[in-house]
């Protein structure tokens, strides 16, 4: 008796999970089956989720009506940065976890209180800096003000304060420069945060929108979210266009996830969310 | 002080870049909004900061007789009151049937339900926007099999909130949900066995040790989940533009389109203040009431 009352629980808790996980697949579903229509499928009454007579236009339009090259370029440029970022991030999250200098407390405090501080509040700000300093409408004032964030530095110095300091001392004596010890004793020990660190750069990156937006005036410097929503606007009735421009953007990303997915959900066990 | 330097010269290096990058493009623009927010910059003052005239209070008078600023407001309200309570409940039962079994159903569905968190807003607003659309939208087709109207989901002043509370909610359960999971698997099989001995069932065991066990995790959740609707933004932005009749601006919406749609960067600075201290309120309520709660 007890067994059944599990068994039916657990088909039960099967049945609501893959039901769930179904709703929360129709955009996807409807996004790629549409990318694949050709034009006179979309007034079709009643819609269907896969096309009748699929075609690869939509997506060759990419790249003939709009600049989505240009776009993909000047968004992995963004990706390089976003790595470089988090190298500084974990130099400095390196410093704090296993240096002792004056200031080290306030400096620490300083960067985690920029965690509080919301984006609509340095936004405007943070723009006329940018106008000042004359980096509007270049990649410089794209990727500067989200170069280093605390939350990473935090990370990374939570994760190099357990290392010992013996391995250090170690090298030391070797006659190491500093810089030699983080890349070739650091780097390789805290591979696990990179891990993590570097996919959510990657998809930070990438789906990267609101500063692009704010930034690139010339269309030569427009992200990939960018130049999407610019098609959303010009070819707002070719749907077809549209959804292949959403799954250009979302299937790589998809890709990367789910061959990295174990070490981003490992990560936030790393990150101490217990 | 040179002795000093010398001595400490690599750490100061090494963190010089972090500190020098989050001074400038955080610490520092959080002063420039305050000054800013007493004054009456606008594009003519950004050409030529001898034009920015001090306006004291004004800013922050004006706002709150703003129709539009008034009409955010409540709308972020209404965001924050439906839109928290489904996210944190929907993606605590998520985590809950994600942990009930370790097959490979599981693990390829924890996938799936992570994937919108993951995928980028415009992608989401084309999708969505089609997904809406009100003669060959998916949506109303499926309303139809159940014999109900057709709706026009984004042009209906009253239904557009909700429309957008319903994308946001798809985008936002993934990465709680993930949370909510890290914090089950931290919790001792032994609990549940010492339960199972005294011999109770599934949902005395959820009730009595599962959820008082996520404590944490659900507080952790529901204050980043309050903070973030509270400056809901991308998805007005990128779907209604705040629009049909402001039924959809968020007060983040307004500060944003205030200061680069209508470059009123003082008065715009004046409203992000008022975000800011609504959040700070916000989050100590909540840190007041969590210290009232019992700690396991």
């Amino acid at each position: 008796m007890a067994f059944r009352v599990k068994s039916m629980e657990k088909w039960l808790m099967m049945a609501l999970l893959i039901f769930g996980g179904l709703l929360m697949m129709v955009p996807f579903i409807w996004m790629i089956g549409s990318s694949f229509k050709p034009e006179n499928e979309f007034t079709v009454i009643p819609p269907a989720l896969f096309p009748q007579h699929p075609t690869l236009d939509n997506y060759r339009d990419l790249f003939t009506k709009m600049d989505f090259l240009v776009y993909l370029k000047n968004t992995l440029i963004i990706v390089v940065f976003s790595f470089v970022g988090m190298f500084l991030n974990a130099m400095a999250g390196y410093a704090f976890a296993k240096f002792e200098f004056p200031g080290k407390n306030k400096f620490f405090f300083l960067i985690l209180a920029t965690m509080m501080i919301p984006g609509q509040v340095t936004m405007i700000p943070t723009y006329l800096i940018i106008n000042k300093l004359g980096l509007v409408n270049t990649m410089a004032g794209i990727v500067l003000p989200g170069l280093v964030g605390a939350f990473g530095i935090f990370l990374f110095r939570q994760f190099m304060s357990t290392i010992p300091y013996d391995l250090l001392e170690a090298a030391r004596l070797d006659g190491a420069g500093e810089l030699r010890i983080f890349f070739q004793l650091m780097v390789p020990v805290v591979k696990p945060v990179f891990a993590v660190q570097g996919i959510l750069a990657f998809i930070g990156a990438w789906n990267s929108f609101l500063w692009p937006l704010i930034i690139a005036n010339d269309e030569k410097l427009y992200t990939l979210s960018v130049g999407l929503s610019l098609l959303k606007g010009q070819y707002g009735t070719e749907y077809g266009l549209q959804m292949a421009g959403a799954a250009f953007m979302v299937v790589p990303i998809i890709i990367i996830f789910i061959f990295f997915q174990k070490h981003i959900i490992e990560g936030y066990t790393i990150s101490g969310m217990k | 002080m040179l002795k000093q330097w010398n001595k400490h010269k690599m750490p100061y290096l090494f963190i010089a870049p972090a500190v020098i990058l989050l001074t400038l493009f955080s610490i520092v623009p959080i002063f420039i909004a305050l000054v800013i927010s007493f004054t009456d910059m606008d594009l003519v003052g950004l050409a030529d900061y001898s034009n920015i005239g001090g306006v004291g209070f004004a800013n922050y008078v004006d706002i709150f007789k703003d129709p539009v600023f008034l009409k955010s407001m409540y709308n972020t309200v209404i965001y924050v009151v439906i839109g928290v309570p489904m996210v944190v409940v929907a993606s605590m039962g998520v985590a809950l049937l994600l942990n009930y079994g370790t097959g490979w159903l599981f693990k390829s569905f924890r996938v799936i339900y992570y994937m919108p968190s993951i995928t980028n807003i415009v992608a989401v607003a084309v999708v969505w926007g089609y997904l809406y659309n009100g003669s060959y939208g998916l949506f109303n087709h499926m309303l139809s099999w159940f014999g109900l109207p057709a709706q026009q989901w984004l042009q209906d002043p009253s239904l557009a909130k909700f429309s957008l509370i319903l994308m946001a909610f798809w985008k936002a359960i993934g990465l709680n949900m993930i949370i909510f999971l890290a914090a089950l698997q931290g919790i001792p099989r032994t609990y549940y066995e010492a339960a199972e001995i005294d011999g109770a069932t599934g949902w005395k065991k959820l009730r009595y040790i599962t959820v008082p066990l996520l404590g944490f995790a659900t507080f952790f959740v529901t204050i980043t989940t309050l903070i973030g609707w509270i400056q809901f933004f991308e998805e007005p932005l990128v779907m209604t533009k705040g629009g049909p009749l402001n039924a959809t601006m968020s007060m983040a919406l307004f500060i944003y389109n205030n200061g680069f749609q209508l470059s009123k960067f003082g008065y715009a600075a004046s409203g992000s203040f008022v975000l800011f201290v609504i959040i700070i309120i916000a989050t100590v309520i909540q840190f007041a009431v969590k210290k009232k709660e019992v700690e396991y």
